[in-house]
């Protein structure tokens, strides 16, 4: 059992009120203490050390030191693997000062488990929601015939003269999603690109070369050029080994691509999808070929390189519009709409909160009335809690 | 035998950085040999962190439905093998197109959550900020002006679904201003950063043949 020793100096009193409850909005195993601080903690750690946290297993057992926070500290989370979900724990508080220690009365027994719904969330929620409703009532609207516009893109204008140049001068094309993975937007946007420019070659029976770092979106891309040539009819036109695995490292995959534009000679080169480091070396390589480069990226640390060495780069969102653009359906299409009504309300909003806040400044400072200030600065912290 | 590893990495260095004249057999046999090494790799490295640990080791491990439930993944991974067999190949469309859903779900909280949410908090600023001498007031009032028209010009730029004419051309055109000196200054910040990853290689070649 536990004890408290007090030798010298200041005497250590335990934290009131120690509460233990299984800490919300979370994947379980934790469990989080709660008290009031020790009225020997004054928050200066000299004088008073801080609080060690005990379990045990039963009210009665040995208790053992899972945790220590600093003078003035009256919260701790006992987030461990070894707290099993759905079993009962017991926890003391220790206040430790320089000459000793007193402990809490034993809490407990406590639980923790798992949340399927996160409540911190509800406003993030909310918002993707009403993203949800607006693309959901655009598309709808696309489908019963209403009339939705795709403003030009300059780069998606180009892959019909860049398909048309390799032909007439007989090189191939490349295709590369960069070290993109399935799982990202960027690559879905990118396929419905590669979906475009596979119909075009299809079209005007020139070789699509598409070079890969991830064996997932091999496997996509393949299968998208496969029915792109086939609806072009042109199914013969398909070669797997055109599409192939190259290496899932950064500067193999550079390397591999590199060698492939210097040997091939490609007369178009899409650079469509993420890229980090690599994106340069491959981008001079492609202008050192003389082939037309059309880039498209949602890195913002390599738009730029593309914007230097490319002759067209779609920045960022752009890229995820060009599936709009090339296949104007009306899933596309709505959900291109919900989005853009989506920022019209974001910048309505900035607008107001700019305007609020720069009244509630003027009027604080010279008619010395706070009301519009206050507001602003409660807007903004019901903001900060999203 | 590290003299010798040495002397292969500085060698084959001096291979790729061949590149630079033009394409020769030297780049040819470090590019082949860097991809398949790299190839190579990967499959051990996602066999001995990915499949054996997450895969074969948690089955063994885990009871109940947990356990069970890790037969998802494993059949969607043998799906994905049946592109081997030609006339199987269209049940790989299964795994992808769970990869693909899975991925759109997630992005949009995502990005939510993770993009849209922050740039609003940081621009939700007054336009005018007071500050103790007339040159603060004035400079912290500018950035605060710069960064709200900065988001709201580069957003107006993002808007697609209308044609840029009028009030939306001239907005989305400061937008792509703001956009292009950013990027600007992203890549004189990036070239910096492989100007130094060039010295690095350089020194490693110097220190390896004497000269330093």
């Amino acid at each position: 059992m536990l004890q408290s020793i007090v030798i010298l100096g200041l005497l250590a009193q335990p934290p009131a009120n120690v509460i233990a409850y299984d800490t919300p909005n979370d994947e379980g195993s934790s469990i989080t203490l709660m008290w009031e601080r020790s009225p020997a903690d004054s928050g200066d750690a000299i004088l008073f050390r801080g609080y060690e946290i005990y379990r045990s297993e039963s009210a009665t057992g040995e208790f053992k030191s899972v945790g220590f926070v600093p003078a003035g500290a009256t919260r701790f989370d006992d987030g461990n693997s070894e707290i099993q979900d759905g079993k009962e724990y017991y926890y003391i508080v220790r206040s430790v000062t320089d000459s000793g220690f007193e402990d809490s009365a034993v809490v407990g027994p406590v639980a923790s488990g798992a949340q399927w719904f996160n409540s911190q969330r509800v406003n993030v929620l909310a918002i993707a929601l009403l993203v949800s409703l607006l693309v959901i009532y655009y598309i709808r609207r696309a489908h019963a015939g209403g009339r939705l516009f795709v403003r030009k893109i300059a780069g998606l204008d180009a892959i019909e003269d860049a398909v048309g140049r390799s032909t007439e001068m007989g090189r191939p094309i490349l295709y590369s999603f960069g070290l993109s993975y399935l799982n990202e937007v960027w690559t879905l946007a990118s396929l419905s690109i590669l979906y475009r420019v596979a119909q075009k070659c299809g079209e005007y029976s020139t070789r699509l070369l598409v070079p890969h770092y991830d064996p997932l979106v091999m496997s996509a891309a393949q299968e998208t050029v496969k029915q792109a040539y086939t609806e072009t009819g042109r199914p013969d036109l398909y070669d797997e080994r055109d599409n192939p695995f190259l290496t899932a490292d950064q500067f193999g995959y550079a390397a591999g691509v590199d060698g492939m534009m210097m040997r091939e000679k490609p007369g178009a080169v899409f650079w469509q999808g993420y890229f980090y480091a690599e994106s340069l070396i491959l981008a001079e390589t492609g202008h050192s070929v003389g082939a037309i480069q059309i880039a498209g990226t949602t890195s913002v640390e390599q738009i730029p390189f593309f914007v230097a060495a490319c002759d067209y780069t779609l920045i960022g969102e752009e890229m995820y519009a060009a599936s709009c653009y090339l296949r104007p359906e009306p899933q596309m299409l709505g959900s291109l709409k919900g989005e853009d009504l989506t920022k019209a309300m974001i910048i309505v909003f900035l607008l107001c909160g700019a305007v609020l806040g720069t009244l509630g400044i003027l009027s604080e400072h010279f008619f010395d009335y706070r009301g519009l200030s206050v507001l602003f600065e409660r807007i903004v912290q019901w903001f900060n809690t999203f | 035998m590290n003299l010798l590893g040495t002397w292969i990495a500085a060698g084959l260095t001096v291979a790729i950085l061949s590149f630079l004249y033009r394409d020769n057999p030297f780049y040819k046999f470090a590019e082949h040999l860097f991809v398949g090494v790299s190839a190579g790799y990967w499959v051990i490295y996602i066999w001995a962190f990915d499949v054996k640990p997450m895969l074969i080791d948690e089955f063994l491990r885990q009871a109940g439905v947990e356990k069970w439930l890790l037969i998802i993944p494993a059949v969607f991974g043998v799906m994905m093998l049946m592109r081997w067999v030609p006339r199987t190949a269209w049940i790989s469309r299964w795994p992808i197109s769970f990869t693909v859903g899975i991925a759109a779900g997630l992005a949009l909280t995502a990005q939510v959550q993770g993009y849209i949410i922050p740039q609003i908090q940081a621009t939700l600023l007054p336009l005018v900020s007071i500050g103790k001498t007339t040159s603060e007031t004035i400079a912290r009032s500018f950035n605060n002006i710069m960064i709200f028209v900065g988001v709201v010009c580069a957003l107006l730029f993002f808007y697609f679904s209308r044609e840029h004419k009028g009030a939306l051309k001239v907005g989305s055109k400061v937008g792509i201003i703001f956009l292009m000196i950013g990027f600007g200054a992203s890549f004189g910040y990036t070239v910096m950063a492989r100007i130094s990853l060039l010295i690095g290689r350089l020194t490693f070649l110097l220190q390896v043949f004497g000269l330093r």
